[in-house]
């Protein structure tokens, strides 16, 4: 029976157009491809191919007709054997039915359903985190760098699962570029502990394919201020595939490197990425500031199906702390820890931040204010509940960060704690964070660039109206 | 370790001065004109369904570069991977993935290959070992370089093929690739599909060095121009790439000249060439007419040729038919595949 060809849409949002010429009369044979009309819109003129075989049996729209609207039958084609006599029983209803099965007519539309009104959008759900497992008391400490514990950290997962590896720049002869990777290529070799040439987003995207193939890499990033170049893989390959395959295929991956300002190296040396990264969904962000912490989140980001970018300090890696002797100590990701307990104020911070504001902390108890001190360790899946419930005993919060102001971490956790306890709040959110400009390189100005304790404290005093 | 260099990249044209290719069997023949067939008709009636509104945003079709897909994967063995751009049809169908599950990505249904949160661009299997499906030009390069890695490193014997365009080669990722592939011989075929135009900037004004096989030259990477219109071309130059990569030898270039004959997606007028340029190609170079010819001229009857029309006209309508009445997700996978 003859087959419809029908006006098309040249793009998703057509309704109608001006059928410019045909290119094909009557009667003329016609293959699957050939060119058979122009049509225009005020954007472009294109050509209409045939889908189907046969005779072009009968022209229904003129060229040079205006205004078709798409989904119009233009022409009938006739398949083998049909002649022009089968064209009126191709406008019987007869018909119809031919045209659904070999191009669905504008009816058939109705059955891609557009969204329904009543289809509301789902609640997000909330996110779980894992209740932090206690240190079992009489647990022996060890005093660790933070350097140290990172190292010891990759070298407990690399022994534990084969498909664990180190790859970037300097990681292996150099032993780390900041020492981070010390002694494992000696422990593990050259197959695992991996020097890449310096070529950021190509090992990026080299990573992630391999984490698609099931390995689990570690890609160290001399600094993340150079993940910049490779941000289109982190973001896009690495942080959406699971959700663009339909849950099928994703990366079990962990970004990690020294992120913030380090010591006098100036713009682009020293910038904080916190609010870059925890922007992202599909991509879970760590920025841990203990050294117990630094160890036992690397171990759970590499253990993570999910991609984790694990944001370091170079000014802490020296820095010492208690970490517990255990055979596998594991952090869980997504929940916070209070570090100080106080009924004041709640100071809320992570990574190198934690510095200034567990200072502030001492220097604000001299003069009689308890401040609660939250490290968030994690900035996504970020533990609103365990910032909601200091402020419920506060009443009072600032948040401590080096990265800008705007758009910052700071920046969601005063709206979260706006939608979550306004009824608490004893006074606005006090935000401290980087200066808004670029890293400056004098001494003096580095210093202003970056906040302080006297920041902190003065914040804290304000929304205690002191 | 002095690796052997095969350092010559063939002279352009070579393949197709030589005269041609070594003969499929009639087996060979017959499959590659059903498994390009298949991709014709299927980009023939997902450019249908666009223009009803059933598929929206982009759409970029594979009619005319049929034969690149469907000779390499003749070169493959269980447990090859392949990823490549968003015009990924054609590989997704070569690859074996159930051309119902690829049109209902296409039209955004549950029955989807990726329950419809993907796209035409955005496809997977893990099954089929297809790994996308890639929307950012360059991307699946560094990627696909990857998945050798995860060869190498697990010491199998496994080849990936990364194939990305004319257009993506002008990416400077895709040189960060080359090199690490080489310095570490990864098992990588790069299979550059030049169909000539990177949306409507013609090879010519955007290539300094036009014979995509000379670009790994720098890092030692041996290429070869091949005739992307004739499937037993594609397929002889893949074997020995494959074979290469297989060996342990490290990367292999495959410059593959082939041509697009509709626009870059849906929505190009296509005014950057003249419509002679389309139409020689297609009468003098159409890999499936020259599939076609063979076999009728080895004798193998219009009916039988005709049957496999038939029945690659059925899968088709039956793909189109699924995809237009599978349901939409259910709401409550908005959030679902976000995390694991």
């Amino acid at each position: 029976m003859p087959i419809q060809v029908l006006m098309p849409a040249l793009s998703p949002t057509m309704e109608k157009g001006n059928l410019a010429k045909w290119l094909k009369k009557e009667g003329e044979l016609i293959k699957s491809g050939d060119v058979i009309a122009e049509i225009e819109t005020d954007k472009a003129t294109m050509e209409v191919e045939a889908t189907d075989e046969g005779t072009l049996g009968k022209i229904l729209i003129p060229e040079g007709t205006a205004d078709v609207a798409v989904n119009t039958p233009i022409a009938t084609i006739l398949a083998d054997g049909e002649s022009a006599s089968d064209l009126a029983k191709a406008a019987s209803p007869a018909k119809q039915e031919k045209a659904a099965e070999s191009a669905p007519p504008a009816a058939a539309k109705t059955e891609a359903p557009a969204p329904k009104a009543e289809e509301k959008t789902p609640a997000a759900p909330k996110a779980v985190s894992e209740p932090e497992p206690e240190v079992p008391a009489g647990t022996e400490m060890m005093t660790q760098t933070i350097r140290e514990a990172l190292r010891d950290a990759m070298a407990e997962e690399m022994r534990r699962d084969p498909d664990v590896f180190l790859i970037g720049e300097e990681v292996a002869e150099y032993q780390g570029a900041y020492k981070v990777s010390q002694g494992l290529l000696q422990e593990f070799g050259a197959r695992r502990v991996i020097d890449t040439p310096i070529t950021e987003h190509g090992f990026a995207g080299i990573g992630i394919g391999a984490a698609m193939a099931g390995l689990k890499p570690v890609v160290e990033f001399m600094t993340f201020n150079f993940a910049m170049q490779a941000m289109d893989q982190l973001i896009n390959s690495a942080a959406k595939t699971l959700y663009m395959s339909g849950g099928q295929m994703g990366c079990s991956i962990v970004f990690r490197g020294p992120n913030g300002a380090a010591a006098r190296v100036a713009a682009q040396h020293s910038q904080d990425y916190s609010s870059w990264y925890s922007h992202i969904p599909g991509l879970k962000v760590v920025a841990p500031f203990s050294a117990a912490d630094y160890k036992g989140l690397l171990k759970a980001a590499i253990r993570d199906p999910n991609p984790v970018i694990f944001l370091e300090n170079e000014v802490l890696y020296g820095h010492s702390g208690e970490v517990p002797k255990l055979d596998d100590y594991i952090v869980p990701i997504g929940k916070a820890r209070v570090a100080r307990k106080g009924q004041h104020v709640t100071i809320i911070s992570w990574s190198n931040g934690m510095t200034y504001s567990l200072k502030a902390a001492d220097e604000l108890a001299k003069e009689g204010i308890e401040a609660e001190v939250v490290d968030l360790r994690t900035l996504r899946p970020m533990d609103t509940e365990t910032i909601v419930a200091s402020i419920q005993k506060t009443g009072r919060a600032v948040t401590v960060e080096e990265g800008w102001q705007q758009s910052g971490v700071g920046a969601e956790i005063a709206a979260r704690i706006m939608e979550h306890a306004f009824d608490y709040l004893d006074a606005p959110v006090a935000r401290v964070s980087g200066k808004d400009v670029p890293m400056p390189y004098a001494a003096n100005l580095e210093k202003m660039a970056l906040p302080s304790v006297a920041e902190v404290v003065e914040a804290a005093k304000a929304v205690c109206y002191r | 370790m002095a690796a052997p260099k095969k350092s010559v990249t063939k002279e352009a044209g070579q393949e197709k001065g030589n005269g041609s290719p070594p003969e499929f069997t009639r087996e060979q023949e017959l499959r590659a004109l059903r498994d390009m067939l298949l991709i014709r008709r299927f980009e023939e009636k997902a450019g249908q369904l666009y223009g009803m509104g059933a598929i929206g945003g982009f759409c970029h079709l594979y009619i005319g570069q049929e034969a690149v897909v469907v000779g390499m994967q003749m070169t493959l063995k269980k447990g090859d991977q392949v990823i490549t751009g968003y015009r990924d049809h054609g590989h997704m169908l070569a690859c074996g993935m159930d051309p119902k599950g690829v049109m209902a990505e296409l039209t955004g249904r549950r029955g989807g290959y990726s329950k419809g949160k993907g796209g035409s661009m955005h496809m997977f299997s893990v099954a089929e070992h297809f790994y996308g499906g890639h929307g950012i030009v360059g991307a699946q390069v560094s990627l696909g370089t990857g998945l050798a890695f995860a060869n190498r490193y697990r010491e199998n014997d496994f080849v990936s093929l990364a194939y990305f365009g004319d257009g993506a080669a002008n990416q400077g990722q895709v040189y960060e690739s080359f090199n690490m592939a080489e310095l570490w011989k990864l098992p990588v075929v790069y299979i550059i599909e030049n169909n000539r135009y990177a949306m409507g900037t013609s090879v010519t004004r955007s290539s300094a060095q036009t014979d995509f096989s000379k670009r790994g030259l720098s890092f030692n990477i041996p290429g070869q121009q091949v005739d992307g219109m004739d499937v037993r071309a594609v397929k002889a130059a893949g074997d020995e790439a494959v074979a290469w990569c297989r060996a342990g030898k490290g990367p292999y270039i495959l410059e593959m000249q082939t041509y697009r004959y509709r626009g870059h997606s849906m929505s190009d007028p296509a005014k950057y060439r003249t419509r002679e340029e389309v139409e020689k190609v297609r009468h003098d170079q159409d890999p499936i007419e020259q599939v076609r010819n063979r076999l009728l001229a080895g004798g193998v009857s219009e009916q039988d040729l005709k049957s496999i029309d038939g029945e690659v006209r059925d899968i088709i309508n039956g793909a189109a038919d699924f995809a237009q009445h599978d349901p939409e997700p259910d709401p409550s996978e908005l959030y679902t595949d976000v995390y694991r």
